[in-house]
């Protein structure tokens, strides 16, 4: 008879032992599956209707011209033509976004980690520290653009002002079209802290034993730190990154209230110019082939940085999830 | 001299000894994280002195730094200001986070119990598909939602934000997924041969071991809630129904430089979070390591 009261396993298949009758599921399994799929027929519902068949339509509507007045109309592959080969838009968008997504996340992972060493060392008031850097990672989007876009400000912001202390002549920022990407990555920096939580509490969980091994083999603090820290940090340096990278292909709070994608659309972030191609322009037809493109842009990048992780992320334990 | 170093010899120098070292490392140490902590202190200080600031004091050169007087009737000109309907706009917001969290909350606690304590045919595809989707970019689904939203007549009503949350989001999932699997099966098991039902297990055994988690998910999805942008923006389209961060935006397109008006907007969105946050604090961090650790 097969076993009912079976162990859940922490990962893996769910099968029991087989029973060897000529049914396959028992009377027993089958309640279980109708119980499962109870439970889960909430965001079985969600995934249908709100992943699938979204995907689905946003294909389909990448063919049409469609500007919601009338009914689409299908034009096969006209609007990928016009993505790649006319408008020049498009690209500016794809260089701008990737642009900041290549500084911004390095960037922000070395602060984060290196904010992460600090906190480690057991200071006087690390619960303090801890909830100043969290804190600006949960402003809401609209008022940290809102604050960042006023001390940015080239005359009478604060940067500018700090800057001008130490002798440094202040950038006009958001008003010039050279650093106005570099202001908005200045203002991801700000919202750092909650990575550099993630990486603190993983840098608690390395052993203590290994960096006494290391020690007594001579290694200090720089040693310990390449040989020990970062190998152990890699499984979450790899969460981070890629979470990282899909946060940061998809800016667009700031952009809309700050700077509407100029000057000179030196800011115009992809998820930014489909907004304006589907609700501005009512270019729905176009804006869905904006979204298929970035939906792929998004999947290669996943898939490199998954594909070669496993040369560079050390699992202590036997296999990655 | 170096009576109190644990390896050194008696002709060890000060500098050399571990435990001032250690000292030394630590004070250094706390030095740059208090000059770090100010640093990103500084912009709320400075939204907070500028919304209090008389106009002459905001636009001088040099800054100055702190407001004299402090214009407390700023506040009353931005909150009372008819592009900035505060009160309506903090009633919105209110309504939007607290109904998307309770829908949010119950939803993801039933999927997360199927995937971590029930066996079902299909469940582990099924779960690699949760996780995939979490890659999808939001704004994929935005376009197609907007239009079936419109067909049906949702759109301008809060209703294409609050409905989805009832129906599960796959992070939510995976964060009480993990901490149900946490809890040993022997405990259903007990429940089940005493003659509870599957349901009772649910409600009566596991959920109420849970709360930790279910207070995590709830403080989380309000948060999502309270600072979400784009979703807000796209489906609520009468402005009577803005929520507290699209008003602030709105708000922001029509007095672009006044900036005292400006940051007591700001600061008046900013101060419910971290107010929720002063009290939450172990949680959100918590929440947060949650997150990273299992990711």
């Amino acid at each position: 008879m097969t076993t009912t009261i079976a162990e859940v396993p922490a990962k893996g298949t769910a099968r029991g032992p087989v029973p060897r009758h000529k049914r396959r599921f028992s009377r027993q399994q089958v309640h279980e599956n109708i119980v499962g799929y109870l439970f889960f027929s909430p965001w079985l519902l969600g995934i249908i209707f709100f992943n699938i068949l979204p995907i689905l339509s946003a294909v389909y509507y990448s063919f049409t011209q469609y500007s919601v007045l009338q009914p689409p109309e299908w034009v096969g592959l006209n609007n990928y033509y016009e993505m790649f080969y006319v408008d020049e838009l498009f690209w500016k968008a794809v260089y701008n976004t990737l642009y900041y997504a290549i500084f911004s996340v390095p960037l922000g992972l070395i602060f984060a980690i290196t904010l992460a060493m600090l906190l480690n060392y057991r200071v006087w008031g690390l619960a303090f520290f801890r909830a100043t850097f969290f804190l600006p990672s949960i402003v809401p989007g609209v008022a940290a653009a809102v604050v960042w876009a006023w001390i940015l400000n080239p005359e009478y912001g604060l940067v500018n002002d700090l800057l001008s202390r130490i002798g440094i002549p202040g950038p006009p920022w958001l008003t010039s079209e050279v650093w106005s990407k570099p202001a908005f990555i200045l203002m991801s920096l700000w919202g750092i802290g909650s990575t550099a939580i993630i990486f603190l509490a993983a840098l608690q969980d390395i052993p203590q034993h290994l960096y006494e091994a290391s020690e007594i083999d001579g290694a200090n603090l720089f040693h310990r730190a390449r040989y020990v820290t970062i190998p152990l940090l890699t499984p979450a340096i790899f969460f981070n990154l890629i979470m990282g990278v899909i946060g940061a292909l998809q800016i667009f709070t700031q952009v809309f209230v700050i700077s509407d994608g100029g000057p000179l659309w030196s800011t115009l972030f992809y998820v930014f110019y489909l907004y304006r191609q589907g609700f501005q322009y009512f270019n729905m037809g176009y804006a869905s082939a904006l979204s298929i493109v970035l939906f792929v842009i998004t999947l290669i990048f996943t898939l490199i940085l998954m594909l070669t992780s496993k040369r560079w992320v050390y699992y202590e334990g036997a296999q990655p999830r | 001299m170096a009576t109190v170093v644990n390896r050194a010899t008696p002709e060890v120098r000060l500098w050399q000894s571990k435990r001032i070292l250690t000292a030394f490392n630590k004070s250094v140490t706390f030095l740059l994280l208090l000059a770090a902590a100010l640093l990103f202190l500084l912009p709320l200080f400075w939204m907070i002195t500028t919304s209090l600031k008389p106009k002459e004091q905001i636009f001088a050169y040099p800054l100055i730094w702190l407001p004299d007087p402090p214009q407390w009737v700023n506040y009353g000109k931005a909150l009372n200001n008819p592009s900035f309907k505060f009160l309506l706009f903090l009633q919105n917001s209110l309504y939007y986070a607290i109904t998307a969290t309770i829908g949010t909350v119950i939803s993801c606690s039933l999927v997360a119990y199927a995937f971590a304590r029930l066996r079902w045919w299909g469940r582990d595809v099924w779960f690699a598909i949760t996780l995939s989707t979490m890659m999808i970019p939001g704004p994929v689904v935005l376009i197609p939602l907007f239009l079936i939203f419109k067909d049906i007549g949702w759109v301008g009503t809060f209703k294409p934000l609050i409905v989805p949350a009832f129906l599960g989001s796959p992070f939510f999932i995976f964060l009480l997924r993990q901490f149900f699997l946490t809890i040993p099966m022997d405990l259903s098991d007990a429940a089940r041969i005493d003659g509870a039902s599957d349901w009772g297990i649910f409600w009566r055994i596991i959920l109420p071991l849970t709360q930790p988690a279910l207070a995590t998910v709830a403080l989380f999805a309000f948060l999502g809630c309270w600072n979400d942008f784009l979703g807000p923006l796209i489906f609520l389209n009468d402005g009577d129904k803005y929520t507290l961060a699209v008003g602030l935006a709105a708000f922001r397109g029509q007095y672009r430089t006044q900036w005292d008006l400006m940051m007591a907007a700001a600061t008046v969105i900013t101060v419910p979070i971290v107010v929720l946050f002063f009290f939450a604090q172990k949680r959100f961090i918590q929440g947060i390591t949650l997150t990273g650790m299992k990711g």
